[in-house]
């Protein structure tokens, strides 16, 4: 009897065992697959289309002159996302050391969980947002006959971005022990340059990996700014232009190709792109991480 | 050394966290160039009343002072007093080190270049001079560029003395500063207290009777006498005195192990 209880206990832990494994690694499998399934599908473009033309040409005009240039939409996404990290950051960064530093305790219990039910507005409602408010404004704040910019989707994915900023930064903050601020007061420091000198340095990993995925949120977005950029793909330099960046053109084109053509496929390449830049940031982002844990 | 010059003055002082009193009317005179040991049992107000000289209550909500610290003649509890350059005179040791996650050499001038610039030059002096001082130099002069915390806790105890002593302060607190130390460590601390005594007023919290015995010239006792009430000082004398022959039944039934 006992042993077959023993035998029963054995049998459960190594069913337990075995589920949790399966999933585990299903993830691992469904992401393999994801870019098993981004290269088979964009594997006919690469083979037909001149890759250096590709990546090198100015004209994205798919259906036209069926021409493939990658350029427009690159320098279209990274307009966009450029602009968004130069107001994200000293916003984001600011906002963080005045919740987690400065404010008094019944402020931050407050603006923490305001600011983190921000990250969960969807981003067609911020898209909404976009046009009826902030497009009207930039039109007229910079006399221009259309106010779907790259600015417009700069200033919207950086208000997206924010609450992930913000958040991670003042984690890492409310991480840094007191016995460094008590240190830095005991010396004759002041409130402003124990934090400046003293926690920003110690929770630096923290923050750099909040921008980073602040970063990757900025650079997959798509709905906002499919709808607030203009969608315009043209090489451009400035904010004041309408763009288009390489997911809103995912996003715009896929429905009118035809499936398994060269059209069809160019899209799957620049999603490859897409995914392999993403990808990256996530990458360097897990080491800044993993760097905090360590310390 | 000059045995009877009065540094600081302390008159009918009590503390209050919110409106729980827990230091009442002490009154007392620290000499300086000396060291004066606070002792007494755990939880009766001894690190609160050594963080009352650098006023670093202050960084808690809700706390409250009464009376005065007279230190060279001026209460520091008035208004008009300059904090962070009261803080700059008035050095701070904690029980646990905690030196800065930065290098040896950033820790040490973390402290004088927040009071002014100095060159590189100076700041190289500076370090050699305050590590010397804290007789770490010899353990550390090949290493001064790497991560304060590597070293070893007694190391660190002794970095963060002379990160104090880089500021060129007047006193210097001390909150059991051994406690977290192994006995080797801690001999090392003491004797570095006794030089230091010969330039510097320091106050030591400390629960270890032997080591108030050891190193201290004046000893204050402070006691709870029952829950709910606040602390008092129970006696102040030379720590010979208090050692050998209290004039309080209390102080002997403490120094003799009988509570605490």
């Amino acid at each position: 009897m006992a042993r077959l209880k023993t035998r029963l206990r054995d049998i459960k832990s190594f069913i337990i065992y075995r589920f949790v494994f399966l999933n585990g690694i299903i993830s691992i499998i469904v992401l393999g697959l994801i870019l098993a399934f981004l290269i088979a599908n964009s594997i006919r473009f690469f083979l037909s289309y001149p890759i250096l033309e590709f990546l090198t040409g100015q004209k994205w005009s798919p259906t036209v002159l069926e021409k493939f240039g990658f350029l427009p939409l690159l320098t279209g996404s990274l307009l966009v996302t450029f602009g968004a990290i130069v107001i994200a950051i000293p916003l984001g960064i600011g906002s963080a050391i005045y919740i987690g530093e400065l404010a008094p305790r019944a402020v931050r219990e407050i603006l923490k969980p305001i600011i983190e039910v921000l990250a969960t507005i969807p981003s067609v409602v911020i898209g909404f947002i976009g046009i009826k408010l902030l497009a009207p404004i930039i039109k007229d704040l910079f006399n221009l006959s259309i106010g779907l910019t790259a600015l417009a989707g700069s200033v919207m994915l950086a208000f997206m971005s924010l609450p992930t900023i913000i958040s991670i930064s003042e984690d890492a903050i409310n991480a840094v022990p007191n016995r460094y601020r008590h240190a830095s007061v005991a010396l004759g420091a002041t409130k402003w340059e124990t934090t400046y000198r003293t926690v920003i340095p110690s929770a630096s990993s923290g923050i750099a990996a909040a921008v980073m995925l602040g970063l990757g949120r900025i650079v997959g977005e798509t709905m906002t700014v499919l709808m607030i950029t203009g969608n315009s793909p043209r090489i451009v330099f400035s904010w004041l232009q309408p763009v288009r960046t390489i997911t809103a053109t995912i996003a715009a084109e896929m429905g009118e190709t035809v499936q398994g053509g060269l059209h069809y496929s160019s899209l799957f390449a620049i999603g490859l792109i897409l995914f392999l830049i993403t990808f990256l940031i996530n990458f360097i982002s897990d080491r800044f991480i993993n760097k905090i844990r360590e310390s | 050394m000059n045995d009877d010059k009065i540094k600081i003055k302390v008159r009918n002082y009590g503390f209050y966290y919110g409106t729980v009193k827990v230091l009442s009317d002490v009154n007392m005179d620290i000499q300086e160039n000396a060291i004066t040991s606070i002792i007494g049992p755990s939880g009766c107000g001894k690190t609160t009343f050594l963080r009352t000289f650098n006023r670093m209550n202050e960084l808690l909500p809700n706390t409250r002072v009464e009376g005065e610290i007279i230190i060279d003649g001026i209460d520091i509890y008035k208004d008009n007093i300059d904090v962070v350059d009261l803080r700059k005179r008035i050095g701070m040791v904690f029980q646990r080190p905690n030196p800065f996650p930065k290098t040896i050499y950033e820790n040490i001038i973390y402290g004088p270049r927040l009071h002014r610039k100095y060159t590189k030059k100076q700041l190289g002096s500076i370090v050699e001079s305050s590590l010397k001082r804290a007789a770490l130099w010899d353990e550390v002069k090949h290493k001064l560029n790497t991560n304060a915390l590597d070293l070893s806790g007694g190391q660190q105890q002794r970095l963060c003395i002379a990160r104090v002593l880089a500021v060129n302060p007047e006193i210097i607190l001390m909150d059991e500063p051994a406690s977290a130390l192994d006995p080797i460590s801690t001999q090392k601390i003491e004797d570095l207290m006794d030089e230091l005594k010969e330039n510097y007023t320091i106050i030591i919290v400390t629960h270890n009777m032997q080591q108030a015995a050891r190193v201290s010239q004046k000893a204050a006792f402070l006691l709870t006498e029952s829950t709910g009430e606040p602390a008092t000082l129970i006696e102040y004398d030379d720590t010979n005195k208090i050692f050998t022959n209290p004039r309080d039944k209390r102080t002997e039934d403490y120094i003799t192990g009988r509570f605490g």
